[in-house]
Order: structure tokens, then sequence, then C-alpha cells
């Protein structure tokens, strides 16, 4: 279990990080969500026990981070913002150094370096310096690290930042494998990733944790959660057509594109209701859909009135 | 294997993972080679002893060791490397201990390469090797007191410009403090008692104590506390600067 207690970080006048509470349980996949700056690092730097909290306390599987520092560090692989690696090192030699300092041994420092190589498919560059390698391999030298002494609960700063979307995919299913028996905590600003991995999501801004909840409690607060959106080859017929569904609280159309979206009244379900409509009236539909909501928007939400505190 | 091991064999295999050790060395060997035969005079004093050679060590170090230290920390954090190493399961100590070790035992590498002028000597007279042995223990002790200091400057600032220029200042003033020319500037409005004391931390005293051939435990002590204290101080300034 990661488990923080009204953990707080400040630099003087100015606090990056204020009281932020949470727990995650094996098999948890936690999601920090968040724009640039909020936070999200410093609160991953002070589990991983680089930085000391000012005040509050972390603790990575019982062990306090400043208290029993090198035991909270065994039981963590910590992948730091950017993967960060020895670049002048061949990607086997830093994995054996990342092993040794580890204390692996043996057999299994072998079976182990075998297996990051296979699951992060790093063979084809294992004698290449690391400052040759593309920023895709970098990075999963930096996850190879991570995962080399297969431990317990995992913290990622950011796993997918500047992969190509194949190499997203590859990680992200890397992620689920390991998520069962693992505590895992990634963060990241690509939403989609939200819903690719993480079984539960915390938004962080200005320092403080402004919501924590699984990721279809999150788009449930979107206003777009329980609309129906709809291409008719005749917009204006579409539209009347509608007006006759009374738990519809507004429509809207894109202008673009002409794309019909409607918004029920609250707590009612339309998309029964519409799509009879449309089948009485006989209107011709490319395209009919229920959203389950949008992330983006519940993100802005959530974020930008503390984005305009912090300007202010 | 001890993760100051671990740490000491990775570092001291990146020094020469770059042709950075290969010039050093080089350089390092012809300036010692050059100083000794030119400025020292070896063959026109026609004494058999390694005087002429060590001499120029203070001088030498100066501005090589900086230029070793200066990447010591710095680097680590200029490549985010720091935040890798210092969340693995290891102390700051070890840390700081490896690192410093690796840098002296690749300086001391290059000192042993020195070989050949020892080898010279004892073919063209009869020295007392002794007294060089000595000086070459005191010839390394004052290099890891200088990588201390830059031990420390470095991990000040991931400048390595800055690092390097503050080490040479802050070694060339330890250096000095034991010549008249300093000394006499603070006798004119210090007690005695404090003068004394600045002179005694003058790195240039304890060497020359050490490589006249008088290892005195004093001299010893001198520079295993120069050197403890100033990784001390690194631990510290690693830790406070950590966050920027």
């Amino acid at each position: 279990m990661i488990e923080t207690s009204q953990l707080t970080k400040r630099y003087g006048s100015f606090t990056a990080v204020d009281g932020i509470s949470f727990k995650v349980e094996p098999g948890q996949v936690l999601g920090f969500l968040g724009p640039n700056g909020a936070g999200k690092s410093t609160t991953m730097k002070m589990i991983a026990g680089f930085l000391a909290p000012t005040a509050g306390s972390a603790k990575v599987c019982g062990h306090d981070v400043e208290s029993q520092p090198i035991e909270a560090k065994r039981a963590l692989g910590y992948l730091p913002e950017g993967a960060p690696s020895y670049g002048e090192m061949t990607p086997r030699s830093f994995l054996e150094f990342i092993a040794d300092v580890r204390g692996l041994a043996g057999e299994r420092r072998k079976q182990r370096i075998d297996d990051v190589i296979g699951r992060l498919q790093l063979e084809g560059v294992l004698g290449q310096s690391i400052d040759t390698l593309s920023k895709g391999f970098k990075r999963r030298v930096g996850l190879a690290q991570a995962i080399l002494h297969d431990p317990p609960a995992l913290i990622l700063d950011e796993p997918t930042d500047g992969l190509d979307p194949n190499q997203k995919h590859e990680v992200r299913s890397l992620i689920n494998a390991m998520a069962p028996d693992k505590i895992i905590i990634i963060s990241t600003h690509i939403l989609e990733e939200v819903h690719a991995v993480c079984t539960r999501a915390v938004v962080i801004a200005g320092g403080k944790l402004l919501a924590d909840a699984t990721p279809a409690e999150l788009e449930a607060r979107s206003r777009y959660h329980g609309a129906v959106s709809l291409t008719a080859h005749n917009t204006g017929a579409a539209r009347e057509a509608l007006a006759r569904v009374a738990d519809i609280d507004s429509i809207e159309i894109d202008p673009q594109d002409h794309r019909i979206t409607a918004f029920p009244k609250k707590g009612r379900a339309i998309f029964t209701a519409i799509s009879e409509v449309l089948k009485s009236q006989n209107i011709a539909v490319s395209e009919l859909q229920l959203e389950a909501g949008r992330l983006d928007e519940v993100f802005r939400a959530i974020t930008l009135p503390h984005a305009k505190e912090a300007r202010a | 294997m001890s993760p100051v091991s671990t740490v000491f064999r990775r570092e001291l295999a990146s020094y020469f993972a770059t042709p950075v050790a290969y010039v050093f060395i080089v350089i390092f060997l012809i300036l010692a080679g050059a100083m000794t035969f030119y400025f020292g005079g070896f063959y026109e004093r026609g004494q058999a002893d390694l005087q002429p050679f060590f001499s120029f060590h203070p001088w030498l170090y100066l501005f090589l060791v900086p230029a070793i230290a200066m990447r010591l920390w710095a680097e680590e954090r200029k490549s985010g490397t720091i935040e890798l190493l210092l969340t693995l399961p290891i102390t700051m100590w070890q840390a700081v201990l490896a690192k410093f070790l690796a840098a002296w035992a690749f300086i001391a590498i290059a000192l042993a390469l020195t070989f050949p002028i020892w080898i010279t000597v004892n073919y063209l007279g009869d020295p007392d090797n002794g007294v060089i042995v000595a000086s070459y223990l005191g010839s390394l002790l004052m290099a890891g007191a200088f990588l201390a200091i830059g031990s420390c400057l470095s991990a000040a600032t991931r400048n390595q410009v800055v690092a390097f220029i503050l080490t040479v200042v802050i070694c060339f003033l330890l250096l000095l403090a034991g010549f008249p020319l300093v000394l006499g500037f603070f006798q004119s409005f210090l007690p005695q008692g404090v003068v004394d004391a600045i002179a005694g931390l003058s790195l240039f005293a304890h060497f020359q104590a050490i490589s006249k051939g008088v290892v005195d435990l004093r001299d010893l002590i001198y520079f295993a506390l120069a050197i403890g204290v100033w990784l001390y101080a690194t631990a510290i300034v690693i830790d406070l600067k950590k966050a920027d």
C-alpha cells in the first residue's frame, strides 16, 4: 500500500504540494492528473524519497519514507520525469548496475534482467550507448530500470511522454499486465491514458487534491454525461423532431459538421426516447451515440478555477 | 556487493567510457614531466631524489583536480540522474563517498602512471625510496582534499564551469594560507593565535611535511579531516539543493 497523509512541500512562501492525502491498494492503478506545475511530480518525488516533505508523511508498503528510507526505496520502483539514465552506459551495463545496487544476485539477477529486456524489447539496442538511443528506447530503458527488482509498488512519472502511438500502446499493455498484483501510480496529462490504464484518478491543481474518483465517476461529472449525439442527413428536421422529446434540456449544433448534441434534463435518460422519435419521423441518421462524458471537459472544469487563482 | 562498491565501479568505469579520461591522464603526465625537467632542474640538481617532481604537484592539482571534480555532482543534477541515484536503496553518505572514491581512484591511477620517473631516478642514482613513497602518499592525500572541496562545490551548482572556477579559487586560497604573503596580511590585524590557526590550515605546509619523508600523524589527521568535512558539506549541499 502507498499512503500519504497531509503531504506538504513548501519552498519559502510558495506551497508546491498542499496537504495531499490518499491511499493506493494493490491492484489499483492510480492516475495523477493535473496541469503542468500542479505538484504531481513533487508529490511523486516525496513518495520516492528524493525530496523531504515539509509536513505530513508518506508510506510505501508500511515503511515511512523519512524514518525508514532504505526499506521504502527497496519496495518501490521509480521512473523519474524524463527517464534519466547514464548516457555513456549501454542498456545492459546500466541494468546490471541497477541490479547490483538493488542487491539482486546469481540466477535471480540474470533472470530479472532477461525478463525486463524481453518485456521492453530492448534486445536490439543492448550494446549501444544510451546517449545514441531514440527517445522511445531511452524511456523504455528507464521503465526497465524501474521494474527490474519486481517491486510491489511502482511510481511512474509520465511513462508514455514522447512515445509514438504504438509504443504508448505497448507501455500501457505492460502497465495493465503488471496491474493486478501491484500498487501503481502514474502521472500523465494525456487524458485518454486514464481510460486505458487507470482504475482510479486524482486531479491535482495548485498543489491541492481536487478530485479522487474512478474514471467513470469523473466522466459522470461532465455535462456530456448521458447526452446523445447524432448526425442527420436533414439537420433541420432532426432538430424539430428532437423538440418533441420532453426530457431534453437543450440542444447544441456543431457549426462545422452539423453534429447535434442533445443534453438531458438532470437525472433523465433520453437515448431510447430519441431513437424512437427518429424512427417514427423517418429521419435518417448516419450516426447516433450515447455520450459517456468528456474527461477533458471535466478536467478543465476542475482545474481552471485554480489556474485563474494562481494567476490572480 | 555493497552499494558503495557498485556505485564506485560504475563511476570509475564512466571516466574511461569517454576520451576525457585519457586526455586528462596524458596532460597530467606531460605537465608533471615537463615541470620536473624544465622548472625543477631534475638533471641539473645532480641529486637522486624526486623533490623537483613532487614540488610542482600542488600547482598541477590546482587546475587538474577541479577539472575532474566539477562534473561529480553538477552533471548528475543536470542530466537528472541524481534523482535516479538517490531513489535507489542507498544512503546519501554511500553515494557521496562512492563518487568521491571513484574520482580519487582515477587520480591515483594517473599518479601511479608517473612510475617511470621513479625507475629513472633509481637507475641514475640511489635515492631514499622511503621519502618517495611518503611523497606519493602526500601527493595523493592532497589530491583527495582538493577533490573533496570540488565535490562540495560541484554539488552547489549545475554549471560545471562555475564549479571549476570556485574550486580553483578555494584550493588556491587554502594552498596559500601558509605563505608569508597571506600570513603577513592577517598578522596586521589578527592575534597571533588566529594567524597560527590559518597557517595550520595550509594544504601546502602539510603536503611539504609529508613529502620530506616524515609521515606525521597530525598531517594525516589534517587531510582525513579536510576530506571528511568537505564530504560532509557535500551531503548537506546536495540535500539543500535537491529541489531546484
